[in-house]
């Protein structure tokens, strides 16, 4: 193994020794990705029930969208808590006087949203199977490409959380939990594009998500996969994450320069 | 000759306002232990901070086993350490756990054989299972001084190592610094308000008040030159600004 991935294995090491020694953790991140598949789940089936012929392929897309969003927000998650843990445990002043490089950090702090994700995601598809017989993988290997998408739109915005806290300290915590949600009604996760006012289109379009919910909803109704609309998700998250490493970036020297690694939470 | 191990030259930072080290320089010979003396925001750990790296200067350099902090700074860092009262390990997870997660980040082979001999030497063993959050603050001390000894470090950066200790565990880890410079031709540097610490175990002291060094030698030079018969006499002269020819 070479010295970068000791290192980074060294982090992720730190966070998984946590959840081997505590259950309500690991519980934690299964619970709110099957609440959220349980509550829209009833929801969907029974107006489903009430629409008749197109019912399933309501479920289909409220359920495969349920379950989507979550990848983007446990991955999101996963990145900003990882990093608020060793704020948390004041923990910051040792890791950035080791030879950990803030890529590596970056690197270590998305290799724990990955597992977080699946530990959190995979029991709620599971669960979507056996209650509403709805198999997120029958979209095909697609699927895999807006799951890719949507969690690394997660990345950049926790990279962009991240900074946040770099700058403003303990006082951006908040949006660890919440930014995410805040981009919900622009990402089109229940509904298309269409049907956002006008002038809220080109936010929505400006984000990866919109064209990966786009792109699934055309998957699950005709069985297509919309190369257009992962092509803009693609590259609207590479455009995305280069601002965010950007931001990062000037953000951890920005932090260096004001003595903040070692005031951080404080 | 032995190399210096630390270079510092020219060496500023500024906050806004406040100017929290002033132009100083200073040189840490191999294998010396040098204390950094001075009372609260003296500048001791702000100078601690930038030889980390945790903290950019606002001018001057730094040298730290040859590498520019500035341009190089990880290629120090694998070689050195440090500990602190002040900086915390992970509460929740054991000593053990702890020891290893630096032992990756220092990429040091052989972890568990380190851990074994460090527990050993510093009398870890029977701590190493528990939570680090529940150890007692002597316990939590030798904690942090296994962490930061994790890489056999070239150059060690201890703020205050014995600060909240009682006399007697303050002791055995004096003794233990002691020790281990001997064994290892370490490089320490110390910052501390003990003055009786700084008096056995450095050769060399830098005296510090806001934010420049306004004196160093060994502490038998100190002493002949303020007249006293302890450091902490002479901290005091400096820190009530009598003159050395008033002392």
């Amino acid at each position: 193994m070479t010295a970068s991935l000791r290192r980074i294995w060294g982090l992720m090491y730190r966070h998984l020794a946590l959840y081997r020694r505590s259950w309500p953790r690991l519980l934690e991140l299964a619970y709110w990705p099957t609440l959220q598949m349980c509550i829209w789940g009833f929801t969907a089936s029974f107006f489903a029930s009430r629409i008749g012929s197109s019912s399933t392929a309501v479920l289909g897309m409220l359920l495969g969208a349920v379950l989507l969003w979550e990848v983007a927000l446990r991955s999101q998650m996963g990145v900003a808590i990882s990093f608020l843990e060793e704020i948390w445990s004041r923990n910051l002043g040792h890791v950035f006087v080791s030879p950990l490089r803030p890529w590596e950090l970056v690197a270590a702090l998305i290799g724990m949203s990955v597992i977080r994700m699946t530990a959190g995601v995979l029991p709620a598809v599971l669960l979507a199977w056996v209650l509403y017989s709805f198999n997120l993988f029958s979209m095909g290997p697609v699927l895999i490409l807006f799951a890719v998408n949507l969690m690394v739109m997660g990345w950049w915005v926790s990279l962009g959380v991240v900074s946040l806290i770099l700058r403003h300290g303990a006082g951006a915590e908040a949006l660890a939990w919440s930014v995410l949600f805040g981009l919900t009604p622009f990402s089109a996760v229940f509904y298309p594009v269409s049907v956002l006012p006008g002038w809220v289109q080109p936010v929505a379009l400006a984000l990866p998500s919109a064209h990966v919910f786009e792109g699934m909803r055309t998957a699950l109704a005709s069985g297509r996969v919309d190369f257009g609309q992962l092509t803009w998700a693609i590259g609207l998250n590479i455009v995305w994450m280069g601002g965010a490493i950007v931001l990062f970036s000037r953000q951890f020297r920005a932090a260096r320069t004001r003595g903040a690694l070692l005031s951080i939470g404080e | 000759m032995p190399q210096d191990a630390i270079v510092v030259t020219n060496l500023t930072k500024r906050y806004a306002a406040t100017l929290a080290v002033d132009n100083i320089d200073f040189a840490v010979p191999s294998g010396a232990t040098v204390g950094l003396l001075g009372g609260n925001g003296a500048g001791k750990t702000t100078t601690i901070a930038m030889l980390l790296g945790l903290l950019i200067p606002t001018a001057g350099t730094l040298h730290v086993l040859g590498h520019d902090m500035a341009t190089d700074r990880f290629a120090a860092l694998a070689r050195m350490n440090f500990s602190s009262p002040y900086v915390a390990l992970p509460a929740r997870l054991s000593v053990a756990e702890n020891l290893k997660v630096y032992g990756h980040l220092y990429d040091v082979r052989g972890i568990d054989r380190r851990i074994a001999e460090l527990a050993d030497q510093l009398d870890l063993g029977p701590l190493l299972n528990r939570p680090a959050g529940e150890l007692s603050a002597g316990q939590k001390t030798r904690v942090a001084l296994a962490k930061s000894l994790i890489n056999r470090p070239d150059v060690l950066l201890l703020d205050e190592p014995t600060a909240s200790l009682d006399p007697d565990t303050g002791d055995q880890v004096r003794s233990w610094l002691e020790r281990y410079r001997a064994e290892s031709g370490c490089t320490i540097l110390l910052a501390s308000h003990n003055m009786a610490e700084v008096e056995r175990l450095c050769s060399h002291v830098l005296m510090m008040k806001q934010g420049r060094i306004v004196d160093r030698g060994s502490p038998d030079e100190l002493l002949s030159r303020y007249g006293q018969e302890t450091l902490e006499e002479v901290f005091l002269d400096i820190a009530r600004n009598r003159q050395k020819s008033d002392a």
